[in-house]
């Protein structure tokens, strides 16, 4: 039977499922075949903070959503257009965000009465009418994946398990993906596991041969490969961009990597994966706390290493101390905060941006650090290597925000060709800089403000550095209160001095005649975008910066603030940029805050920069 | 074969045999720096100060490999004082810099300075990490018994009830033995000595940086100010030889001329007086014991009211250290993987091309 294929230019698909059904695997695994085919995408994985909350119920429901297209697109999507629901949990948890109309693949073999009433349902939403609006594909999918699977010398439970596969093989089906990654995943996954590779093979295809031959699904869809500038791409989250960005900053800076960290969800993956590339020289170092990581980072960085420390919100809090010491000793430092929702444990899966204050401010005393946040998933690699070059070159500390949504959502990202990226080398102080032959540790670079880094074992520039106020040159101790005036401003000075060697902040602006601006930082990049493409597409003229450096400012941010009537500013916060510009600019920017823990969707921020572009005229 | 400095010959101390060998000949003014020293009149540390630039020298090492990393506190101050690399931290943490600067550097001979409140109150986890880990580093503690920057508060080492500024009535807290928590704490090396001692401290610093991985010295030492003559018993001439118990490899455990360590009836040790035991049941000191339990007796002999306190060393047992492994581990990966490579990195896992 030959199907009707139809021609879509977009797709947004949700897998939703219990956090055993594999949901997230499955999601990945779309994503790759929708990458290779040359699809544009970006995703956005929800899972909970328990590892396996109780089964069937809704806070045990994980999701994977994925948004692909023809064209270039710039966020996960708003609302799918299919969901896939594994069990009446997932139904249910996810039915509020389906547009009017949108298909959904449920599986009716976790439809029981018992299910149903774990979740409140008073009768079965499959057959009582309330599901009317959409188009409802029941399928058996769990039976119909042990059927398949009843050759297999395998547990009951195992043949259950590979439910998640026929379903991936159901839609690669539907949207026409190529399967080759599938199979050559699974493959080396199940390497050691014969029996359990075939029975999983078995299912992906019995998933697709089921699409294929059954009345059920009438078409398939198409949706074709996005016109990408040319180059050789791969799919990468923030995480893994983040950690390639790390090792790229120790080659280019010729300097061995140690990583200090203790896990926290959404930053342990970069420990992960740091800890997979020793072949680089790199030193990971599992702490047994937060402070135990910088302190062990900032050893090593006096030693000469590129001193990395990783976490989100609860251990950047206990760093605090020892950035304080990174600052006063001016050694170089990198600092990744994954913010997650907070205050205290918050919501450890889900994504905010209230840690910007905390990066400025939050240490004792006046303790300057430069801030960059990257501002998607492909960014994290660029921001990463930024923040080696600032942090060696000025010989401070310096802090990433990166966030829940970039760390593990995902897009294509164009690898760089590695002889284009900077030269970061360092070159080790090893002669006496003061003038009659003496090592001053403390005496600065005239241009950066930088001071020398003479590292253990240069013979002759032995120097004692700490967190007690240093004397302007000989770094020896000091109360003197001129010279702690000199030094809090020295510090202060350097850090502001960046701001020269940082690019200014672009606009865009297309029409030139746009009176709003919509300023965003970091991981709201996408979200704003689409918004403004939704305003400009309905005729609405808006311009658009987003800073991916916040302290310093690039030079350029006053005059461009002020040459807007008005300047929104989106966040995920209660409003940090804001206040921060604001005070820095006197200029009264409108503020657009939302913490769900989600990132914004694209119509709500363009219903919001409509209405300020509408009261500004 | 011992060597003159009493470390093997031409070899130099075993635990830093990745550090370079120096050809200079240094004297004890070599390590002073030109920092004047602020501790009160008085101050033990100025002895440990004296005794551990005296013994510098011994390690045959350049000086510029030479680390002393300190956390904050009187003794922490420690490293200003010296001519080599320093790092004065912040409190509590200096295990922590230390570790990250001793793995990633095995050429650099690395020391701790703590107190008892650095090390033991707000630094404690990173001391029993650190230890636990065998992170190629010296710890040096200095336990006078109080909180001497902050002017004298009680510490975990304080006798319970003590009377301090923040404890008129008395600390209710019980005290910490240190050399005991090491021990707990899987550290391979661990010793004790007195302030007063000059030769003590400096035999006790020589097999400490003879050791593979991380030792743990504890060093009584007297603050004048808020805590004076705390150890004074084990330094007055009339009492100290019948309190004072020098443990010395392969030798009976001797408490002055008439007392000796026997084992009790549950692994624990008692003193006795060597005329009703006799001298056969005394026990021999090992050093290398494997089971931290023989040890752990040794430790509890002082408690609680410093009748006889062992001092030299209770533990010197060869384990795997930290930054060998790691750089194992390093060198492991190359041989497997060879040397990284950025450009196959980024393109590792699944690419497409779009032309
Ligand atoms: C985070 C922090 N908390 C408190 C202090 C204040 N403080 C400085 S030293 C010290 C105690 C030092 O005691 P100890 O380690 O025994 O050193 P000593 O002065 O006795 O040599 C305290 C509480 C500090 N510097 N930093
Ligand atoms: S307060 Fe005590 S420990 Fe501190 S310097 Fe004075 S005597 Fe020494
Ligand atoms: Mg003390």
């Amino acid at each position: 039977m030959t199907k009707q294929v139809e021609q879509l230019d977009r797709v947004i698909i949700r897998f939703a499922g219990d956090s055993g059904d594999g949901m997230q695997l499955t999601g990945d695994r779309f994503t790759q075949e929708t990458a290779s085919f040359g699809n544009d995408l970006s995703t956005l994985p929800n899972f909970p903070a328990e590892i396996r909350a109780p089964a069937g119920t809704l806070p045990g429901v994980s999701s994977f959503q994925l948004h692909f297209a023809d064209h270039d697109i710039m966020t996960p999507g708003d609302a799918p257009n299919v969901l896939v629901a594994m069990n009446p949990a997932a139904l249910k948890a996810n039915l509020e965000d389906l547009p009017h109309g949108a298909t959904i693949i449920v599986n009716t073999d976790e439809f029981t009465k018992r299910n149903l009433a774990k979740v409140g349902y008073g009768s079965d939403p499959l057959g009582d009418g309330s599901l009317s609006e959409f188009k409802v594909s029941p399928v058996p999918l769990t039976s119909m994946t042990v059927k398949a699977l009843e050759d297999f010398d395998i547990s009951k439970k195992d043949a259950q398990r590979a439910k998640n596969m026929f379903a991936l093989g159901l839609l690669s089906w539907m949207y026409n993906r190529p399967t080759e990654g599938t199979h050559g995943f699974l493959k080396s996954k199940f390497a050691g596991k014969p029996e359990i590779l075939a029975a999983n093979l078995a299912a992906f295809q019995a998933g697709w041969n089921f699409g294929e031959t059954t009345e059920d699904f009438a078409v398939s869809y198409e949706v074709k490969p996005a016109s990408l500038p040319s180059g050789t791409y791969r799919n990468i989250t923030g995480n893994l961009a983040i950690s390639y960005g790390l090792i790229a900053g120790s080659r280019l800076s010729g300097l061995p990597l140690f990583l200090g960290s203790y896990p926290i969800t959404p930053a342990s993956d970069i420990l992960h994966e740091l800890s997979k590339h020793k072949h680089f020289g790199i030193r990971t170092f599992q702490a047994e706390d937060e402070i135990a990581g910088v302190g062990a980072a900032l050893g090593a960085a006096f030693g000469g290493s590129l001193g990395v420390t990783t976490t989100s919100g609860p251990g950047m809090v206990l760093k605090g101390e020892t950035l304080g010491l990174a600052v006063m000793t001016e050694l170089p430092l990198v600092v990744v905060d994954v913010q997650r929702a907070g205050p205290s444990t918050g919501m450890p899966t889900k994504t905010e941006q209230a840690d910007l204050l905390l990066a400025m401010f939050g240490r004792n005393g006046e303790s300057p650090i430069p801030v960059l946040a990257p501002q998607s998933p492909s960014d994290c690699f660029d921001i990463a290597i930024e923040a080696t070059r600032i942090a060696t070159k000025y010989r401070t500390p310096v802090i990433v925000l990166s966030d829940g949504y970039l760390a593990n959502g995902s897009e294509p990202w164009r690898i760089p060709d590695t002889s284009t990226l900077p030269d970061l080398s360092v070159t080790f102080t090893t002669e006496p800089n003061g003038d009659d032959g003496a090592f001053l540790p403390y005496r600065r670079d005239p241009e950066t403000l930088a001071r020398p880094w003479a590292v253990p074992g240069t013979p002759g520039l032995e120097h004692r550095i700490g967190g007690i106020e240093k004397s302007d040159g000989t770094g020896n101790i000091s109360y003197s209160p001129a010279n702690h005036d000199l030094m809090v401003n020295s510090r202060q000075a350097k850090v502001d001095g960046i701001a020269q060697d940082i690019p200014e902040l672009e606009v865009d602006d297309p029409t030139g005649d746009a009176r709003v601006l919509v300023l965003g930082w970091g991981g709201t990049y996408g979200s704003i975008g689409a918004a403004v493409r939704r305003v400009r597409r309905a005729g609405g003229a808006v311009a658009q910066a987003h800073l991916r450096h916040l302290n310093p400012f690039p030079a350029n941010l006053g005059e461009v603030l002020r040459s807007y009537d008005r300047v929104l500013v989106p966040e995920i916060n209660l409003g940090q940029l804001a206040l921060l510009l604001r005070g820095r600019f006197l200029v009264d920017v409108i503020g657009y805050t939302k913490v769900r823990g989600l990132p914004f969707k694209a119509e709500e921020l363009a219903g919001v920069v409509q209405e300020v572009i509408d009261r500004a005229e | 074969m011992p060597s003159d400095n009493g470390f093997d010959a031409g070899a130099g101390p075993k635990g830093l045999k990745l550090v370079p060998r120096s050809d200079t000949q240094y004297k004890m003014k070599d390590f002073k720096s030109d920092q004047e020293v602020r501790w009160c009149p008085g101050c033990g540390d100025y002895a440990i100060l004296a005794a551990f630039q005296g013994f510098l020298p011994e390690l045959g090492v350049p000086r510029e490999n030479i680390v002393i990393v300190s956390g904050i506190g009187c003794s922490s101050r420690f490293p200003y004082y010296l001519s080599t690399y320093g790092m004065h931290s912040i409190h509590g943490r200096a295990p922590a810099i230390a570790t990250g600067l001793a793995a990633s550097r095995p050429d650099l001979s690395v020391w701790v300075i703590t107190g008892d409140g650095d090390g033991l109150s707000i630094g404690g986890n990173h001391l029993i990490h650190a230890l636990r880990r065998n992170v190629n580093i010296n710890v040096l503690l200095f336990n006078n018994r109080i909180y001497g920057l902050t002017k004298g508060q009680y510490s975990p080492t304080s006798e319970a009830g003590k009377i301090t500024k923040s404890s008129p009535m008395g600390s209710l807290d019980s005290p910490f033995n240190p050399v005991s928590l090491a021990l707990g704490a899987e550290a391979g090396f661990v010793a004790r000595t007195v302030d007063s001692d000059r030769k003590h401290v400096t035999s006790v610093l020589r097999a400490a940086a003879d050791y593979e991985g991380a030792s743990f010295v504890e060093i009584y030492q007297n603050c004048p100010i808020f805590n004076d003559d705390a150890f004074e018993p084990l330094k007055d001439p009339a009492e100290r030889d019948t309190r004072l118990l020098r443990m010395e490899h392969g030798e009976p455990l001797r408490v002055g001329a008439d007392r000796g360590v026997v084992r009790g009836d549950y692994g624990e040790l008692t003193v006795a007086d060597i005329a009703d035991v006799g001298e056969d049941r005394l026990v021999r000191h090992d050093v290398h014991r494997p089971d931290p339990g023989y040890a752990f007796a040794l430790s509890r002999l002082d408690y609680p009211a410093f009748d006889h306190v062992p001092i030299g060393v209770f533990r010197d047992v060869a384990r795997p250290t930290y930054d060998e492994l790691m750089n194992e581990q390093i060198a492991d990966a190359k041989a497997d993987q060879g040397s990284g490579e950025l450009s196959s990195l980024l393109h590792s896992g699944d690419t497409w091309t779009v032309n």
